[in-house]
């Protein structure tokens, strides 16, 4: 290839590395080390049993054919019971979690509320996120007993974890020359609220509103296994009793909702933003 | 908004009479469809049982005060296993489902009537099962222990990863693609230097994200033998331990707090 | 044999809109010809119809004597290879640094592990750094594209666009979003490089005094069909109306005297 422009004075350079990412060699190099040392070891102790693996075709072959065909009729009545029931908790849990939530958000909300209930809120969101919804749903269990209403109870808590803390994050990115509007006529706090904050957080709450509907459903077909009520519920007894064709229905009957829920849900979040 | 007059001139609303009408009536059926659930919910409670509660979780309590403090020393083992579990799962699902993501944006699947549809069948029945159950099924399979859990996090997150990665790839600016298509460049080519750069941002951001929803997810998939600390917790419930249990609460908790402090960190230095 | 050679191109959008309308047009080599038009004139679907980013609904486009319309996708990836294209907004990938964004000018040469690696051939990178100093952006080459200003970004385009060692230069309104001077600046080193290289240039402009300051030839583009093609001293009011519309052109057309003045090109 000819270059026709005209040559520099300084003989041009034909070496060239493109600069690394992490500037400093050492710990660059440490970096490296370290997440091959750490690689090494997470994957030594893995203990994979190889030959129990190499097992796992014929299992998995047994197992599957003990789903099929999947059984929609044997168990129908309880089938549609616990749906109808993860239903019922879904939407239950949902409203019962938004209404909490609400007020739960604007306190974590920097640029809305004072200091000490700032702090306060956070670490009620903090604490409902922290473990998850399963281990919540055991003890809730052991509290109030077999059934919905711990499922209700688990379902509620972390919704107020999900939900507060991102309609706060929200809240805290509003425009603030909005609110500085609203503020500049004298209004009230509380009219400042619903005039300078509400109008613009409205589209992103109703979207995650659905958003969580959507993941509570999901989650109550989970916390039934641990006995929560639910469909999930329904799920662990057909495994008890080996009752894999039904299981496999309830799978899939729980694929095929998340699914339709999603896809609808998607819709009305473009919908309203 | 409705603007009517009456003696005294103008008179603004936000809404018609009809409008304020539909909207309380919207609110009417909502509150009523909610009220019904909780009735519905409340005919299969036993309410004896969540009278008791009080009493029950001060009865729990006291058996959980104080931890079993020695039980600790035996808890680092499955806290490794957990954190495993969760790292090198979203290692593996984010390594497939780079793949799978351009295969199912749109702007960089080799064919919309077969590839696409197959790419985002994978993400859908990916994310519509739960890791409890991904783990349920793979314990069956490849047998008890860190590996199932490893596979059912991995499986569960490729969907996640994938979803997140393809609208990333859906919104990349079209302008610097065509200039390195213009030069004559492979399709390989084009997706390293003028599509990659620019989703990496954001595969940095679902990386950390994944991971700290994994370490939660992680800590629970003992409860089916898929290894990590859900296995001490799940033996320890069953055995009454409440001592026990009380620790690995704690333990958990520092977990998800560590990892959380963690990814912030990670997510601060990315930006 | 003229360098490009269109006949009878047409481009209908799936919307119905028809961006060009049956076009003839022969670019001899070394010419440096500007595009005018209103927007939505079909200037940007020229040019790309020319290296097939949009692909020509009829018609042909000959490279020399090469037909580009009828080429497979390896023969096209080829013939890119001698067409340089320079952006509107500068189309660099940002987060790449100003080196790896010239030398994605050779990506047509080397193959896919080299260029994963950035393992380049040194010839490559030896006119990556003249071409960076030609430009004036010697010492650059590790910043991050998007560090850089709308003037030295586009500089790093016109150098991508000529380590490809290109016959034919497509330039898309190169100075759609800098300031005055600058796009001065950068119009005179495109037209200064294609002097010195003897390149043949399509340049898209909005810019009706810089199209007469820098072109040799002017094409007015009007709903996709020609209706001007001369000299760039042939743009009276008139044919100005003819392409753009009714308004008063006497300051356009007036003198270029003071336009020939503009400081001296710099970094």
């Amino acid at each position: 290839m000819t270059v026709t422009t005209q040559t520099s004075h300084a003989p041009a350079r034909n070496y060239w590395r493109r600069p690394p990412i992490i500037a400093n060699p050492r710990l660059r190099w440490a970096l490296g080390l370290g997440l091959g040392i750490y690689l090494a070891a997470a994957i030594g102790t893995l203990d994979i049993n190889w030959i129990r693996v190499a097992e796992g075709w014929p299992r998995a072959e047994r197992f599957f054919s003990g789903f099929m065909p999947p059984d929609f009729f044997a168990r129908g009545d309880a089938i549609l019971s616990g749906l109808l029931e993860s239903l019922w908790m879904t939407v239950a849990a949902t409203a019962l979690g938004v209404l909490i939530s609400v007020p739960v958000a604007i306190g974590g909300a920097r640029n809305v509320a004072p200091m000490p209930i700032y702090l306060f809120c956070r670490s009620l969101m903090a604490l409902s996120r922290t473990f998850h919804e399963v281990l919540i749903a055991i003890f809730f269990v052991k509290l109030f007993g077999f059934g919905p209403f711990a499922g209700v109870a688990t379902l509620t808590m972390a919704t107020v974890g999900f939900y507060a803390k991102l309609l706060a994050e929200d809240i805290e990115a509003i425009n603030v020359s909005q609110s500085e509007a609203i503020r500049a006529t004298g209004a009230s706090w509380l009219q400042w609220l619903d005039y300078a904050i509400r109008p613009q957080v409205r589209p992103r709450a109703i979207g995650l509103a659905v958003y969580r509907l959507d993941i509570n459903f999901r989650e109550s077909a989970i916390i039934g296994i641990v006995g929560a009520g639910g469909i999930g519920a329904t799920l662990n007894t057909a495994f008890d009793r080996y009752e894999f064709d039904t299981a496999a229905a309830i799978l899939l009957i729980i694929i095929g909702i998340v699914m339709a829920a999603e896809y609808t849900s998607g819709i009305i979040r473009k919908a309203v933003q | 908004m409705a603007v009517s007059k009456d003696d005294h001139g103008p008179l603004w609303r936000r809404r018609t009479s009809k409008g304020d009408f539909a909207a309380w009536l919207a609110w009417l059926i909502g509150a009523a469809v909610v009220a019904v659930c909780f009735s519905l919910i409340s005919d299969k409670t036993i309410w004896e049982f969540v009278w008791s509660a009080p009493r029950e979780a001060a009865d729990l309590g006291s058996r959980m005060i104080p931890p079993d403090w020695s039980y600790s020393t035996q808890l680092w083992r499955p806290l490794w296993d957990t954190f495993n579990i969760a790292t090198l799962g979203t290692a593996i699902a984010l390594i497939i489902s780079v793949p799978v993501a351009f295969c199912a944006a749109r702007n960089t699947t080799p064919s919309t009537s077969v590839v696409r549809p197959i790419a985002l069948f994978v993400i859908a029945a990916s994310r519509s099962i739960n890791s409890l159950i991904w783990a349920l099924l793979l314990v069956v399979i490849v047998g008890p222990g860190v590996f199932a859990g490893v596979l059912a996090i991995a499986f569960r997150s490729i969907g996640f990863c994938g979803k997140l990665l393809y609208e990333a790839i859906e919104e990349i600016d079209v302008p610097p693609v065509e200039a390195v298509t213009a030069t004559g460049a492979s399709s390989g080519q084009v997706l390293t230097y003028g599509v990659a750069p620019q989703i990496m941002p954001a595969f940095a951001g679902i990386s950390v994200f994944r991971w700290d929803i994994n370490i939660r997810e992680s800590t629970i998939l003992g409860l089916v033998g898929a290894g990590g600390i859900g296995l001490q917790l799940s033996a320890s419930i069953n055995n009454l331990d409440w001592s026990r249990v009380a620790v690995i609460l704690i333990a958990i908790l520092a977990t998800v707090i560590v990892s959380e402090w963690l990814s912030a960190k990670i997510r601060g230095a990315l930006t | 044999m003229p360098t490009l050679t269109l006949s009878h191109l047409t481009k209908r959008y799936p919307t119905g809109d028809l961006a060009l309308d049956d076009v003839s047009l022969e670019v001899p080599e070394g010419q440096v010809m500007a595009l005018i038009g209103p927007s939505g004139a079909g200037k940007s679907t020229l040019i790309r119809c020319v290296n097939r980013l949009v692909e020509p609904t009829s018609g042909s486009v000959l490279v020399g004597d090469r037909n580009v319309t009828e080429m497979g996708s390896g023969k096209l990836r080829r013939m890119r290879r001698r067409m340089g294209m320079i952006f509107q907004e500068y189309a660099l990938v940002e987060r790449l640094t100003v080196m790896e964004n010239v030398l994605s000018g050779r990506l047509g040469y080397v193959g896919f592990w080299a260029s994963w690696f950035r393992r380049f051939p040194r010839e490559d990178i030896s006119t990556a750094f003249t071409l960076l100093e030609r430009v004036g952006l010697a010492g650059m080459e590790d910043k991050r594209a998007d560090a850089l200003s709308g003037g030295q970004r586009q500089r790093v385009g016109i150098a991508r666009a000529l380590i490809q060692n290109p016959d034919l230069l497509l330039v898309d309104e190169p100075t759609a979003s800098l300031d005055p001077k600058t796009s001065r600046q950068i119009m005179r080193l495109i037209a200064e490089l294609c002097t010195e290289r003897g390149l043949t240039a399509v340049v898209n402009i909005h810019d009706v005094p810089l199209a007469r300051l820098f072109a040799e030839r002017v094409v007015g583009l009007q709903a996709g069909g020609v209706v001007y093609d001369g000299p760039p001293n042939g743009l009276t009011p008139d044919a100005l109306t003819q392409i753009y519309g009714e308004e008063d052109w006497n300051a356009t057309t007036g003198k270029g005297d003071a336009e020939g003045s503009a400081p001296e090109d710099g970094p």
